[in-house]
């Protein structure tokens, strides 16, 4: 076990080096794009009194900001404030970056991980079924589903399903966290709130994930050694879950890693439609009024976050495959 | 003598091509009725019918009309118009970016193809919705951001679809073959490898059609998409949202249907298109 882990520690030194290039790149890229934005900081900061304020008034404040200096002096201080873990002032909630971020990246990181094991587990059951009967009624049915929700916006899923569950039927809440009469957030009635939100993002990502499933196990139910599980006369469910799954399942860890930038985005639009106090809905708002150092601080931080997400899954990828040497 | 020859019939419809019939029809009905609209039904975006908001669907108004009492079917229409032509335009901008990067890759190797194809890797590590809405918050939203959203964003597959391609074209026969009859760089390039890459760079462009649509459609829905004049499917959908929530589903769930079936049509065509240029694909799947 121990010999498997071996190269453990260069391949998180690898990813590193590759990691850190893509974050710098990435702020330069994101800097050069705030720097290139036709709005103006100081009278953003101002607001409607800008067009009242004292030039003098305004011209202090450019200057206690150095947004005249040159651009690689104030991005070398914006990228040492946030090494330094200040992550600036927000101007379109009017609170620090950090603490913006630290009251709602939580409720993000729910939602993401609770559609993700959703999806993980109802694919992996679907497509391995699918594959025992290729070209059945039940894989065609849930190739042509797959298919058909791939190509629906997550929003629409949502605002339909707003529609149909919570307005029609009214059997769950069209949004927010609480009711409108809780005074803390009790977790029945957060759970109550959270069933449309994380079954529309888990739908929504589901097809890419049930078409690969179903794709593996169709191919290793073909494979040698699960011809000699059927010549040994094991049971077809302990052949398609013991066997044909596990050999398909290796590719699909590391394809979990590749596709958490989509649950990212996923993510956000849910949370817009069902009013959930995340990143998401701060993400608009700080879109919506050019609010850099906010915007900038949640791209990044999700870009870290999906790196070390992808560092982990291939991680797990050597844990799971005896035959994945990380030295090699 | 022309008689003997075997007629070759345009329309040769296999079992399990009836999905590519209905695609084929949805898709040619759409882009009719797109280019027709103007002509046939005008709209004036901002005429307002206080005095018919919310109607539900009926034969004077297939999908109802909004809360402005604007006939969403109508305007359904036009923002299918604006959609589909944002979506064109920003999936030939990402198959140019991706068609450039991945030409130099391909036709180079070596050290610059390696450095390319990690700046690949890269951007695809990077949640792309939240670029995209990045992007447009700093340039502010229109058009242009829109379509440059898309095009930052969206180039990645078309680049490693042209690397590999050239890739295995390098070390085929025929170019070894033109390279001895004394063929240039420039002669090898646009003679031999242009046209077998054209192909694909057209199926690829055909493929990301969809995806530039979702994009965009995700940016208006945030409201951060296109300006109001040139409303799209997504504006739609979160224009109507406030009906929605007040019993008028059809203003946000129509135009969204109209998303999902053409964008449907589109990815199916475009995936027979793919089975036409590579049979071995069609073979595995149909085992």
């Amino acid at each position: 076990m121990s010999r498997r882990f071996a190269g453990a520690g260069r391949v998180v030194r690898r990813r590193l080096l590759v990691a850190v290039p893509i974050l710098v790149l990435t702020s330069i890229g994101m800097f050069a794009l705030g720097a290139a934005s036709p709005i103006d900081p100081a009278k953003q900061y101002a607001g409607s009194a800008a067009f009242t304020a004292n030039p003098e008034v305004l011209a202090q404040i450019r200057a206690n900001w150095g947004v005249d200096d040159p651009l690689p002096v104030q991005y070398l201080r914006w990228i040492g404030n946030l090494l330094r873990g200040d992550l600036g002032w927000s101007t379109s909630r009017h609170e620090p970056v950090a603490s913006v971020i630290a009251a709602r990246a939580g409720w993000t990181l729910l939602v993401v991980s609770l559609a993700l094991a959703i999806v993980l587990l109802a694919s992996l059951l679907l497509g391995a079924l699918a594959a025992y009967r290729r070209n059945g009624i039940f894989d065609r049915t849930l190739r042509a589903a797959a298919y058909a929700v791939e190509a629906m916006p997550v929003f629409w899923i949502g605002l339909a399903s707003i529609a149909v569950f919570a307005l029609a039927l009214g059997w769950l809440p069209a949004g927010g966290l609480t009711d409108v009469t809780a005074s803390g957030t009790g977790f029945g009635d957060v759970a109550h709130h959270l069933v449309l939100p994380v079954l529309v993002l888990a739908i929504s990502q589901a097809p890419w994930f049930v078409l690969f499933v179903r794709d593996g196990v169709a191919d290793s139910l073909r494979d040698d050694h699960v011809l000699a599980a059927r010549a040994r006369g094991l049971p077809g469910r302990t052949i398609l879950f013991g066997h044909a799954l596990r050999t398909a399942l290796l590719p699909f860890l590391t394809l979990i890693g590749t596709h958490l930038p989509e649950l990212v985005g996923g993510a956000i639009l849910v949370e817009t439609v069902f009013s959930l106090p995340g990143l998401g809905g701060v993400t608009v708002q700080a879109a919506l009024g050019s609010d850099f150092p906010l915007l900038a601080a949640i791209t990044l931080l999700t870009t870290a976050a999906v790196l070390t997400a992808n560092l982990a899954t291939d991680l797990a990828y050597a844990a799971a495959d005896p035959r994945i040497r990380l030295d090699a | 003598m022309l008689d003997a020859l075997p007629r070759r019939r345009v329309l040769r419809l296999r079992p399990g091509q009836t999905g590519t019939l209905v695609a084929a029809s949805v898709l040619a009905v759409a882009i009719l009725a797109c280019l027709l609209a103007p002509a046939l039904w005008p709209l004036d975006q901002s005429a307002v019918a206080l005095d018919q908001t919310r109607l539900p669907p009926s034969w004077a108004h297939p999908a109802g009309t909004d809360d402005l009492g604007r006939d969403v079917s109508l305007r359904a229409l036009y923002g299918l118009r604006v959609s589909l032509l944002v979506g064109a335009v920003a999936a030939l901008v990402a198959t140019v970016i991706g068609g450039i990067v991945g030409g130099i890759a391909g036709t180079l190797g070596g050290p610059v193809d390696r450095l390319l194809m990690r700046v690949v890797d890269t951007v695809a590590a990077l949640p792309h919705l939240l670029l995209g809405i990045f992007i447009v918050a700093m340039l502010r939203p229109s058009l242009g951001a829109v379509i440059a959203s898309i095009g930052v964003t969206h180039w990645l597959s078309t680049a490693r679809i042209v690397r590999s391609e050239l890739l295995s074209l390098r070390n085929r026969p025929f170019i070894d073959a033109a390279i001895s009859g004394g063929a240039g760089r420039r002669r090898i390039l646009t003679r031999h490898l242009l046209p077998h890459v054209l192909p694909r760079l057209a199926l690829a462009t055909t493929l990301m059609i969809p995806h530039a649509v979702w994009h965009e459609t995700a940016l208006s829905f945030l409201g951060l998409g296109l300006p109001p004049h040139l409303a799209s499917l997504g504006n739609m959908i979160n224009d109507g949202q406030g009906s929605l929530l007040t019993g008028a589903w059809w203003a946000s769930i129509a135009p969204g249907a109209v998303i999902v079936v053409v964008t449907l049509a589109i990815a199916a065509l475009a995936v027979r298109w793919r089975e036409y240029l590579d049979p071995r694909v069609r073979a595995e799947l149909q085992l």
